[in-house]
């Protein structure tokens, strides 16, 4: 390639002008905190987060006073059922008693032909069974078609579909006379879906042959009682057959009746407090043990470490039920305390030797050395020099602590060792919620959900935050 | 390497030692009267009750002592609540089903963890990478009881599908009654050494042996077995320890959920009845047990990895 003939001028060799405003710092400084800030703000999990975290404090400290529930009453009306938005009830008069269907000329009794031949056999199921009128909790009305030869009927009622014979149990109930063909179900139900089967009897032996019809049963309260809970304003503003609505469950309600919602609420109060207080505690009191240690150095670091390390040698699980115990619960309190003090004595000992490393490190590093050099006396060192430095670590730690403390209230009140009933948390929620697994999922699920959320929140924060704070522990991603 | 272990060896006995003590201190400031009124007691059998495990005596050194003395010799003592039995006796039975159930569960985390995590580092930031680590994530954030729960209502689906009983739901006696409380229990560690193997595989996959591996044309297969694994599998051993305890004792709930005798149901057991016996004994046998399974795994890697130095 070519190049082009160039000439030069005079100006070409004119001495350069001297910049300054080159060599000056082009951006403004950033302190540590504020380059974490900017760090953690790049990483979108680690934000996401953050909202859930903050949601989560929403739900548990303002949620409470918008959902003005009682968590702790019990509503027998409504056991187990499914979140609904809108409940609503109907209204029935009280207590009139069904007269059931007699067929005149229908025999009552078996021919005595039937009953005489040996080898008669089994009676056939009505053939047709069936619901009059609405069923409801406070009756359920059937009738079914007369089978020929028979004395009497048996009504038989379930919760799932009864595959043989020997699934229908007890029998609900009986007619007496082959030409009575109605029955009327007045035990208090809980709305659901149940299953009503019937066989006939000749009056000796009953028939193994069954019917089975599903029956879904709505919530329906007298007026009196309504009245009573304050659901309608008079009697005479209402007649019977019409609906009225009631404090709806979103979230539904447990095996006693009792909200869902406002029993998650209080449930987070409890769990999140734990999960929250003891890590700060344990944390502080780590820090402040580790960093003597570490300062102290020698002898004095040695019997401290070596105390740390029994502490940590203690079985973890075993120790936290052990120290529930031996601390007690009276009738009547929560057991939150005993739980918060057992986490603390026995999880300190991490954050402990985590400082103390720090602090060790720290010791050696030029900068103090000048400080030192400089005359800064102990204080100042700390003060300035080492816990800042320490203060990343230990908030990452802190945040690290936080699922980990949940986990462990969850999982004792799980076994029944944790909080006492019927103070709510997520742990013994679940654990209730366990038992109606099959029928009622969402007993289960819910606290489970909001457990599961908020470990993984805290994780996943305290994932962006090590990014973000520590660039030794900085993850290679 | 003798002196080494004989020094592990006594530092776990002291260690032992202290977890007895801290037992000892806890169950007597439980509050309440182990030969409490509820049980039919005369005033001759009480004070024969009272010379038999030293009531009589003070609670520092005498009953210390004897208590001492009595675990030293690996004497246990007799249950409070089971009847005419002894509390070495209900250890021995329970805990083979725990340490059984226990050692699966382990295989599970361990296998599929080294499987998991050398797969995400193989195919980092890749579908398979980003599918696993979701999976992790959640792993981590589940409770164990939950998966229990979410265990037991898939075998219920699965076996009213079939029409017949696959897998059973809970108990315990075959090995099809092992497999889903096993997986469960194994799970979150399963998850923990996932993420550890990651980062450690992510360290070797580019060192310069396996860069030469590949210039003089080793099989890729046979460099991930020999020199990619076998190099970054060395760390999880060390978490193996911990790994070990957190299973065991993480075998409380898995336990109490699939109606398992294991040691750790008869443990949440004796803490609910007050059995005093049998919780320290529990707990002085989960203690020096897990002491020894650190020591064990410390000493273990000394023998795979020779670039550890034992001193």
């Amino acid at each position: 390639m070519a190049e082009a003939a160039r000439t030069f001028t005079a100006d070409d060799f004119a001495p350069a002008e001297v910049r300054t405003d080159l060599h000056g710092i082009a951006r403004p400084s950033q302190s540590y905190w504020q380059d974490a800030w900017y760090r953690l703000r790049r990483n979108r999990r680690a934000i996401v987060s953050l909202w859930i975290v903050i949601f989560l404090l929403a739900f548990t400290l303002v949620g409470p006073l918008l959902w003005r529930v009682d968590p702790y009453a019990q509503n027998l009306d409504r056991i187990s059922q499914p979140p609904t938005l809108a409940a609503r009830t109907l209204l029935v008069e009280r207590g009139v008693q069904w007269e059931g269907v007699t067929l005149p000329d229908w025999p009552a009794a078996p021919s005595s032909a039937w009953l005489l031949n040996p080898e008669r056999g089994e009676l056939p199921p009505p053939e047709r069974f069936e619901v009059v009128g609405d069923p409801h909790t406070m009756s359920v009305r059937l009738r079914w078609s007369p089978v020929a030869n028979a004395a009497g009927y048996q009504i038989y009622r379930n919760t799932y579909r009864p595959t043989a014979v020997n699934e229908l149990g007890l029998p609900l109930g009986e007619t007496w006379n082959g030409n009575e063909v109605g029955y009327e179900d007045q035990l208090a139900l809980t709305p659901s879906t149940y299953w009503y089967s019937i066989t006939a009897t000749d009056g000796e032996r009953e028939s193994e042959q069954f019917v089975t019809i599903p029956v879904d049963v709505e919530l329906a309260t007298t007026i009196d009682n309504a009245l009573m809970r304050g659901l309608i304003e008079s009697r005479d503003a209402v007649r019977a057959g019409e609906y009225v609505s009631m404090p709806a469950n979103p979230l539904g309600t447990d095996y006693l009746g009792r909200d869902m919602l406002a029993r998650l609420m209080h449930g987070a109060q409890t769990s999140l407090f734990i999960g929250i207080a003891a890590p700060l505690l344990f944390v502080l009191l780590g820090t402040i043990y580790g960093a003597f240690a570490g300062f102290a150095g020698g002898r004095t670091d040695d019997f401290m470490m070596r105390i740390a390390d029994f502490v940590i040698a203690l079985p973890f699980l075993l120790f936290m039920i052990l120290i529930r115990v031996a601390s007690g619960i009276g009738p009547g309190e929560s057991g939150i305390l005993p739980l918060l003090l057992a986490l603390v004595i026995l999880s300190w000992p991490a954050t402990a030797r985590l400082v103390r490393g720090q602090i060790l490190q720290i010791r050696e590093e030029g900068y103090v050395e000048a400080a030192r050099l400089l005359g800064a006396r102990d204080h100042y060192l700390i003060l300035r020099h080492m816990v800042p430095n320490t203060l990343g670590v230990i908030l990452v730690t802190l945040t690290f602590a936080i699922p980990t403390a949940i986990f462990t209230e969850a999982f004792l009140s799980f076994i029944g060792m944790g909080v006492a009933p019927p103070v709510p948390s997520w742990g013994s929620m679940c654990n209730e919620g366990l038992k109606s697994m099959l029928n009622s999922p969402h007993e289960l699920f819910f606290p489970a959900l909001l457990i599961s959320i908020t470990v993984l929140a805290f994780n996943l924060l305290g994932d962006g935050l090590r990014d973000a704070l520590d660039a030794r522990m900085r993850s290679r991603e | 390497m003798w002196t080494y272990t004989l020094r592990r060896l006594i530092q776990g006995v002291i260690t032992v030692w202290f977890i007895a003590t801290a037992t000892f201190a806890a169950m007597h400031m439980v509050p309440g009267d182990p030969l409490g009124s509820d049980r039919a007691t005369t005033e001759a059998i009480r004070a024969n009750l009272e010379a038999r495990y030293g009531l009589d005596k003070p609670v520092f050194p005498d009953q210390y002592l004897i208590f001492l003395g009595n675990m030293a010799r690996g004497d246990f003592g007799i249950s409070f609540t089971q009847q005419n039995r002894n509390v070495n006796d209900i250890i021995r039975e329970a805990f083979p089903i725990s340490a059984q159930l226990g050692i699966l569960a382990v295989l599970f985390a361990a296998a599929g963890g080294v499987l998991f995590g050398a797969l995400t580092a193989l195919y980092r930031n890749r579908l398979p990478d980003v599918v696993i680590m979701f999976l992790v994530i959640l792993g981590i954030s589940i409770p164990s009881f939950v998966f229990a729960a979410l265990g037991q209502l898939g075998v219920v689906r699965l076996n009213n599908l079939v029409g017949q009983s696959v897998l059973p739901v809970a108990g315990w006696g075959t090995l099809q009654h092992m497999l889903l409380p096993a997986l469960v229990l194994g799970l979150g560690t399963m998850a923990f050494l996932t993420r550890l193997m990651r980062s450690s595989m992510l360290e070797v996959v580019n060192t310069d042996y396996v860069r030469t591996a590949r210039a003089k044309g080793v099989p890729p297969l046979r460099i991930f077995w020999r020199h990619q694994l076998r190099n970054a599998v060395l760390p999880v051993i060390t978490v193996l320890g911990p790994a070990i305890a957190a299973i065991t004792t993480g075998g409380f709930v898995v336990e109490l959920v699939f109606a398992i005798p294991g040691l750790g149901r008869t443990f949440v057991e004796a803490v609910q009845q007050l059995d005093y016996t049998l919780i320290m004994g529990t707990t002085v046998f989960y203690g020096a047990f897990l002491v020894l399974m650190v020591i064990l795994v410390d000493l273990i890697y000394g023998w795979v990895d020779p670039r550890v130095r034992l001193s």
